[in-house]
C-alpha cells in the first residue's frame, strides 16, 4: 500500500498541469463552501444573538393559546400567581437557566396631548429584563449608567418611530391609554426616559414601562404576566432545556406552552434559508468534485492505456491497478482539500480581523466569522468520499483491461 | 529439464464473423537458461506465441505449460501473479512511463510487486543499470534518451524482479541495425550472467545470430529449428 501511495502521489506531481487545473477547481469549491459557510453561520448567529439578546430571549413560556393570538396581545391569557410560582420554582432549580424575565404585554395609545398613536408596551422588571436580554440596553439612545434599572416607575422608553412621528423629546410627558382585560379604559401619564432604536418587532413600535405602572394602568390587583422570557447559560443547550421544561409542563398538566426563539421569530425562516443555501453550495461542490475527478481520471485512464498494459504485463494484479487509480483520485481530492481548507481558513481569519460591518434592516451586524469546524470537517469528508466515488469507474475500467489489448493500443 | 512446453497450441482470433488463425497446432519445448529467437515475417504468429508463453493471452486449443504452470488454468489475478514472479517483458515500443526517470522506470515493477525496503531496491537497480550501461543516465526521462538506450533500460526493467524468463517481442524493430545488435548483445550478456531464459522474436534475420536456438515460424507453425553451438 505504501508503494501504491508513493506511485499515485508521484503520478499526480508528474502530470503537473492536469493536477494543477483539477486541484484548483476543487480547491475553489472547497473555499466557496467553507468561506460561505463561515460567513453565513456568522451572520446567522449574529442575527440570532441580536434577536434573542435584545427582545425575545432564548425561549418563552406563555399560557396555552397565547401565541396563537399574540397579534392581539390578549391580557386575559395570563399566568395565574399559582402557575407562575410553580414554573418559577422549576426554573430556579435548573442550572442551565441564566435568567428569566416576567412580562406584561399589551397594546395602548400614546398621546402628546395633540397627537395620538398606538404603541405595543412591554411592562418589565428592569433588573430581570436586563439579565434576560442584556443587549436591550444597547438599543436605548441614552447613556445608561445603571443598566439594572434602565426603566423606573413613572418612565417610558418610546421607540424611535413614535418619537419622530409624535415629535417627542426625552423628558416630555405623554399619556398612555389602555383597555384592561375587563374592557375598562384607563390612562396614566409617564415621562419619556429615553428613545429606543427599533428593536425587532412589528412596525418597530415596542415601548417599555415598569411593571408597577402597567399594574396600575391595567387596574390589576397583582401583576398578571403573560410571558416569561428565558435566557440560557449556554445557547447550545436550547433543545435540552426546551425538552426539560416542556416535559415538566406536560407531566404536571399545566396549561402552558413553551416556545424556542425559532418558533417565535420570523428570522427562523431566514436562518433556514441560510442553511439551505449552505446545502446548495455543498451540492455545487459535490458536482464540481464529481465532474472534475471523474473527468480527469477518465482522461488519465485513456491517456495511460499503454502504461496500464505495461504494469499489467509486468504482473500487477487488477486489484492493485484499481487501487492505484483510486488512490490517485483520492490523493487529488486530499491535496485540493488541503489547499482549499488552508486558503479558506486563512480568508476567514483575515475577515474576522477586519470585522466586516453592515446593516440588516435596522440592525447593525458585525461579521466576525469563526472557523466553522463542522463545515470544514463535512466538506473534507464530502470531497474525499466523492473523490473515491468518482475515481472508481475509471479505475475499474483500467483494472479490467486485458494487458494484451492495452499493450496493443500503444 | 524443460521450462516451457507448448503442446499442439492453436490460437484463433475472432473478429466479427472473420476468424484469423494466428497459431496452428504449434508445439515447442524450451529448456532453462536458453537464449531463443523466434524468427518469421509479420503475421507468422511470433507475438501470439510470446503472449501465450507470457500468460498475456490464452490458447484456443492445446496447452502452454511454463515453469510447471498450465497458463490456461489461471484466472486474471493468478496470471498477474504468475507474470510477476516468472516473466519479464521487453516491448517493441519500449513502453517506458514518460513521467518517470530511467531509475524510476526500472524501480516501477519492484514498487508494484515487491515489498522490500527501498534501500534493497536501489542496490539491485544500480547494478542492473550499470550492467546495461545506463547508470549515468539514471536521472533522465525517456524523452531525453535514444531508442537504443530506452531498450537497454527495458532490459534492466525486465530483469529487476529476477524472473526466470524474459520475453522480448520485436525488441529491435524500432532500432537501427548497430543499436539492435548492441541491445541483443546486452540481452545475451544478461542471460549468461543471471541464468535467465531469454526469448525474443524478430523478423530481422541479421540479428538472430546471437541466439542459441532459432525457430522459424510461418503461418502459425514452426517450419525450421536451428541450433547454434559455442554461444
Amino acid at each position: 500500500m505504501k508503494n501504491l501511495i508513493k506511485i499515485a502521489v508521484r503520478n499526480l506531481f508528474r502530470y503537473k498541469r492536469r493536477t494543477l487545473l483539477t486541484s484548483s477547481l476543487i480547491a475553489f469549491g472547497v473555499i466557496l463552501v467553507i468561506v460561505f459557510g463561515g460567513l453565513a453561520i456568522s451572520f446567522k448567529s449574529q442575527m440570532i444573538g441580536i434577536i434573542t439578546n435584545t427582545s425575545l430571549g432564548d425561549m418563552q413560556i406563555h399560557k396555552k393559546g397565547y401565541v396563537e393570538s399574540i397579534d392581539n396581545l390578549p391580557l386575559n391569557i395570563s399566568l395565574t400567581v399559582q402557575e407562575l410560582t410553580s414554573i418559577e420554582q422549576k426554573m430556579k432549580k435548573m442550572p442551565e437557566i441564566e435568567a428569566y424575565s416576567l412580562r406584561i404585554k399589551f397594546g395602548a395609545m400614546i398621546s402628546n396631548y395633540a397627537n395620538t398613536s398606538n404603541i405595543r408596551l412591554n411592562a418589565v422588571y428592569p433588573e430581570m429584563e436586563s439579565k434576560t436580554v442584556p443587549d436591550l440596553i444597547k438599543r436605548i439612545k441614552r447613556n445608561v449608567s445603571d443598566p439594572v434599572h434602565f426603566i423606573k416607575p413613572g418612565e417610558i422608553l418610546v421607540p424611535e418611530t413614535l418619537m419622530k412621528g409624535l415629535s417627542l423629546k426625552v423628558g416630555d410627558e405623554v399619556v398612555i391609554v389602555a383597555t384592561n382585560k375587563d374592557g375598562s379604559v384607563n390612562a396614566i401619564t409617564l415621562n419619556i426616559a429615553a428613545m429606543m432604536e427599533n428593536v425587532f418587532g412589528p412596525s418597530g413600535k415596542d415601548g417599555y414601562i415598569h411593571v408597577d405602572d402597567a399594574t396600575m394602568l391595567l387596574r390589576m390587583e397583582n401583576p398578571e404576566f403573560v410571558e416569561i422570557a428565558i435566557r440560557l447559560k449556554n445557547f447550545n443547550q436550547l433543545d435540552n432545556v426546551y425538552k426539560q421544561i416542556n416535559g415538566y409542563v406536560s407531566s404536571s398538566n399545566m396549561p402552558y406552552e413553551v416556545h424556542t426563539w425559532e418558533q417565535l421569530s420570523p428570522f427562523a425562516s431566514i436562518a433556514r434559508i441560510v442553511d439551505l443555501l449552505i446545502l446548495v453550495v455543498k451540492i455545487i461542490l459535490i458536482s464540481i468534485v464529481l465532474v472534475s475527478i471523474l473527468n480527469i481520471m477518465t482522461m488519465s485512464v485513456y491517456e495511460r492505456i499503454g502504461e496500464i498494459g505495461t504494469i499489467a504485463a509486468i504482473g500487477t494484479p487488477p486489484s492493485k491497478i484499481l487501487s492505484l487509480f483510486i488512490i490517485e483520485g483520492f490523493a487529488m481530492g486530499l491535496l485540493s482539500t488541503a489547499v482549499g481548507v488552508i486558503l479558506s481558513v486563512g480568508s476567514l481569519l483575515l475577515m474576522s480581523l477586519t470585522n466586516l460591518n453592515f446593516k440588516f434592516g435596522q440592525m447593525n451586524v458585525t461579521l466576525n466569522p469563526s472557523i466553522p469546524t463542522g463545515e470544514v470537517i463535512t466538506t473534507v469528508l464530502i470531497v474525499l468520499f466523492i473523490s473515491i466515488l468518482a475515481s472508481f469507474q475509471p479505475a475499474y475500467k483500467a483494472s479490467n483491461m486485458e494487458p494484451v489489448d492495452a499493450l496493443g493500443h500503444t | 529439464m524443460s521450462l516451457i512446453q507448448v503442446k499442439n497450441v492453436s490460437k484463433i482470433y475472432q473478429t466479427g464473423e472473420v476468424s484469423v488463425t494466428a497459431l496452428n497446432g504449434l508445439s515447442v519445448t524450451i529448456g532453462q537458461t536458453a537464449f531463443i529467437s523466434f524468427v518469421g515475417p509479420s503475421g507468422s504468429g511470433k507475438s501470439t506465441l510470446l503472449n501465450l508463453i507470457g500468460s498475456l493471452d490464452k490458447p484456443t486449443k492445446g496447452r502452454v505449460i511454463v515453469n510447471d504452470v498450465d497458463i490456461a488454468t489461471l484466472n486474471r489475478t493468478q496470471s498477474a501473479a504468475f507474470r510477476g514472479s516468472t516473466i519479464g517483458f521487453i516491448f517493441q515500443n519500449f513502453n517506458m512511463i514518460p513521467v518517470l526517470t530511467v531509475y524510476e522506470n526500472v524501480e516501477y515493477p519492484l514498487l508494484m510487486l515487491k515489498h522490500n525496503a527501498l534501500d534493497d531496491h536501489r542496490e539491485r537497480i544500480f547494478t542492473l543499470l550499470d550492467k546495461v550501461g545506463m547508470l549515468d543516465q539514471k536521472d533522465k526521462y525517456p524523452n531525453q534518451i535514444s531508442g537504443g538506450q530506452k531498450q537497454r533500460v527495458a532490459v534492466a526493467r525486465a530483469l529487476v524482479t529476477n524472473p526466470k524468463i524474459v520475453l522480448a517481442d520485436e525488441p529491435t524493430a524500432n532500432l537501427d541495425h548497430k543499436t539492435a545488435f548492441k541491445v541483443i548483445s546486452i540481452m545475451h550478456e544478461m542471460q549468461k550472467e543471471f541464468g535467465t531464459t531469454f526469448i525474443f522474436s524478430t523478423h530481422d534475420t541479421k540479428i538472430v545470430d546471437e541466439a542459441e536456438i532459432i525457430y522459424t515460424l510461418e503461418d502459425g507453425a514452426i517450419v525450421n529449428q536451428e541450433i547454434k553451438v559455442n554461444k
